[in-house]
């Protein structure tokens, strides 16, 4: 079977983010790590290398030092790392993000894709979909139980109210809860052998159906009209009030509110 | 593409097992207004098997058509024939803005509907108005009228940012439950319903489904819930908690502590807020008898409306409230629970 798992390097958004002067991230200037969701993609697969056999590949699209979140990944016990990184890429929405990878992964073989759920920058949720889309694979979303059965795979796909126990032929993709499992560590072994392993890099050139008027900021049918660090919210109001009035005047805020 | 063949303001009206999601009627609501400042009409899609019922529902809550996509394929949600149905809508009337709720099926439907028709998406908007793009003019750039602009948080909502989509149609957006306002119902409406099917045939992208499971209700993650009440040492007592109990349940909430209610043996560490215990963005967030401690307010600052209740007019959580109380937990908490469980009963 073979697998590829798509990560993603992300700020660690508790630390602050930055922005470039065209209201983009400066993702250069921040701490990265390795998208949870997408990390416990990859602990699905490689849990599936272990049971049935696998060779899983890596591959993420980003600047080159994302070369680092690959590493981590083969550190973990991937087999194959692929970096997508091209100047021309930069700035992509989600619709851009996608078209790459699928432009990507359309070089590759495979039985089963796994993506995140959604990365901790953006929050879209978006990109899986998307790739599953444009490379006409069955999807299923927000997975938090992953088996293989011949060859199909059944998945316990997350609903607000419960699950659907999903299943759907090869080849699929699947984008992967947090809660799906508990990521392993990387090994010392593991860690050293990642820095033996070669990283492919691939750019533009290495996409495959895919239009230039598709890539990169230029690609993007989502633009940024402005964007804006949060402003701290101060103080609100504090009154002193007896109960009855104190009720009747939480009620009021409620009320304009549209709580109740 | 010409863009001006698109009108409309489309709405994805979501139903489970034949019940309409509350979303439904809250992107009405907003999908109403944007209408009016478009001068165009308001259209839920809805899709499903044997769903027809449903559309005067939609009426009431302002829809002006209800285009109706109904086959047995549709039964149980699948992002395929779902999918299908949506794009198929999208291309044969041709909405300008199409928005979906944002929840565990529209954030899997959104994205596959809009990679289909080529169109951008906006994720997860807590705000959609009619404006221009750019907002200002910018010189050798054409200034586009009446674009949809979409403000979303982003960055675990260290960042506000606001989007467009000039050259593409649908201005497609997802919006999360409970923030958009729907309308007060229309009684009596009656739907203008279109039906369309553009037939459904299975091929390698329909999943089974092998099995439904409703959720057994375990325990609380804090960190999901949209309402906390939580407290803090001024609560008193673990028996004490029941007051809090009382007011989470009747605002559908869940109650959580902070450091000092786990010291004290009161409440597992599980439901501890903060610095050492988790950090929470619930859509409100109430500190009661919680002092504001930097590491408890360091995990529920972000919490979209704070309401605070102490008996000490100093203490620093009220630095952080939108709503500050000073006086009795024991007796506004009961008083305050009793108020909404009247309020609720009315409606």
């Amino acid at each position: 079977m073979k697998i590829i798992v798509c990560v993603k390097q992300v700020p660690d958004t508790k630390g602050g983010v930055k922005f470039n002067p065209d209201g983009t991230l400066d993702r250069a200037a921040m701490l990265t790590i390795m998208n949870p969701d997408d990390k416990a993609g990859l602990e699905a697969a490689l849990r599936l290398k272990d049971e049935y056999g696998a060779e899983v590949t890596v591959l993420t699209m980003g600047l080159p030092k994302a070369d680092e979140v690959l590493r981590e990944a083969l550190a973990m016990g991937a087999d194959k790392g692929i970096l997508v990184t091209d100047r021309v890429l930069g700035g992509a929405d989600t619709w851009a993000t996608s078209t790459t990878i699928a432009g990507a992964i359309r070089n590759l073989e495979y039985d089963l894709i796994i993506t995140g759920r959604q990365a901790i920058d953006g929050d879209t949720a978006q990109v899986g979909p998307q790739i599953a889309e444009h490379l006409q694979l069955p999807v299923i979303s927000y997975a938090q139980d992953i088996k293989v059965e011949g060859d199909s795979v059944i998945v316990q796909r997350q609903y607000e109210d419960g699950y659907h126990v999903v299943k759907a032929k090869m080849p699929c993709l699947i984008t992967a809860l947090s809660e799906l499992n508990e990521p392993r560590y990387m090994t010392p072994g593991g860690i050293f052998d990642a820095f033996d392993k070669e990283v492919t890099v691939w750019g533009r050139a290495n996409l495959v159906d895919v239009d230039d008027s598709n890539l990169g900021l230029k690609g993007s049918p989502t633009k940024i009209a402005k964007a804006s660090d949060k402003v701290r919210k101060g103080a609100g109001e504090k009154v002193v009030l007896d109960t009855d009035e104190a009720v009747a005047y939480l009620m009021g805020k409620f009320k304009e509110k549209h709580i109740i | 593409m010409g863009l001006e063949e698109y009108k409309g303001v489309f709405v994805f009206a979501q139903q489970v097992d034949g019940v309409l999601n509350g979303v439904a009627f809250e992107l009405l609501g907003k999908g109403k207004e944007l209408a009016e400042k478009l001068g165009t009409e308001v259209t839920a899609v809805l899709v499903g098997s044997d769903v027809k019922g449903l559309a005067d529902e939609l009426a009431v809550y302002g829809a002006d058509k209800v285009i109706l996509v109904d086959d047995p394929e549709l039964k149980n949600y699948r992002t395929e024939p779902y999918a299908h149905a949506l794009a198929s809508v999208i291309n044969e009337f041709k909405p300008e803005i199409m928005l979906v709720g944002a929840t565990a099926i529209g954030r899997d439907l959104g994205p596959t509907v809009s990679a289909r028709v080529q169109t951008g998406l906006t994720a997860d908007c807590t705000v959609l108005e009619i404006g221009d793009f750019p907002i200002n003019p910018i010189p050798n750039q054409e200034q586009k009228h009446n674009q949809l602009l979409m403000t979303r948080p982003a960055f675990g909502g260290n960042t506000i940012a606001t989007i467009a989509c000039p050259d593409n149609r649908p201005q497609m957006a997802t919006v999360r439950p409970g923030v958009m306002q729907k309308i007060a119902p229309i009684k009596d409406a009656k739907a203008n319903i279109v039906e369309f099917n553009p037939g459904f045939t299975p091929n390698n992208r329909y999943v089974e489904i092998v099995d439904i499971v409703k959720a057994v209700k375990n325990t609380a993650n804090i960190m999901d819930a949209k309402i906390l009440v939580s407290g803090g040492r001024g609560v008193g007592s673990k028996e004490n908690f029941q007051l809090l109990e009382d007011l989470a349940e009747v605002l559908g909430g869940t109650v959580s502590c902070s450091r000092a209610v786990v010291e004290n043996g009161w409440l597992p560490v599980d439901l501890q807020v903060g610095q050492t215990g988790k950090t929470v963005r619930p859509q409100i967030y109430f500190a009661i008898g919680i002092s504001g401690a930097i590491q408890h307010v360091a995990g529920m600052e972000d919490s979209d409306l704070i309401i605070a209740i102490n008996k000490d007019e100093d203490a620093p959580i009220f630095d952080v409230a939108d709503y500050g109380l000073v006086g009795d937990l024991n007796k506004i908490v009961p008083a305050l629970t009793k108020a909404l469980k009247e309020a609720m009963a009315e409606n």
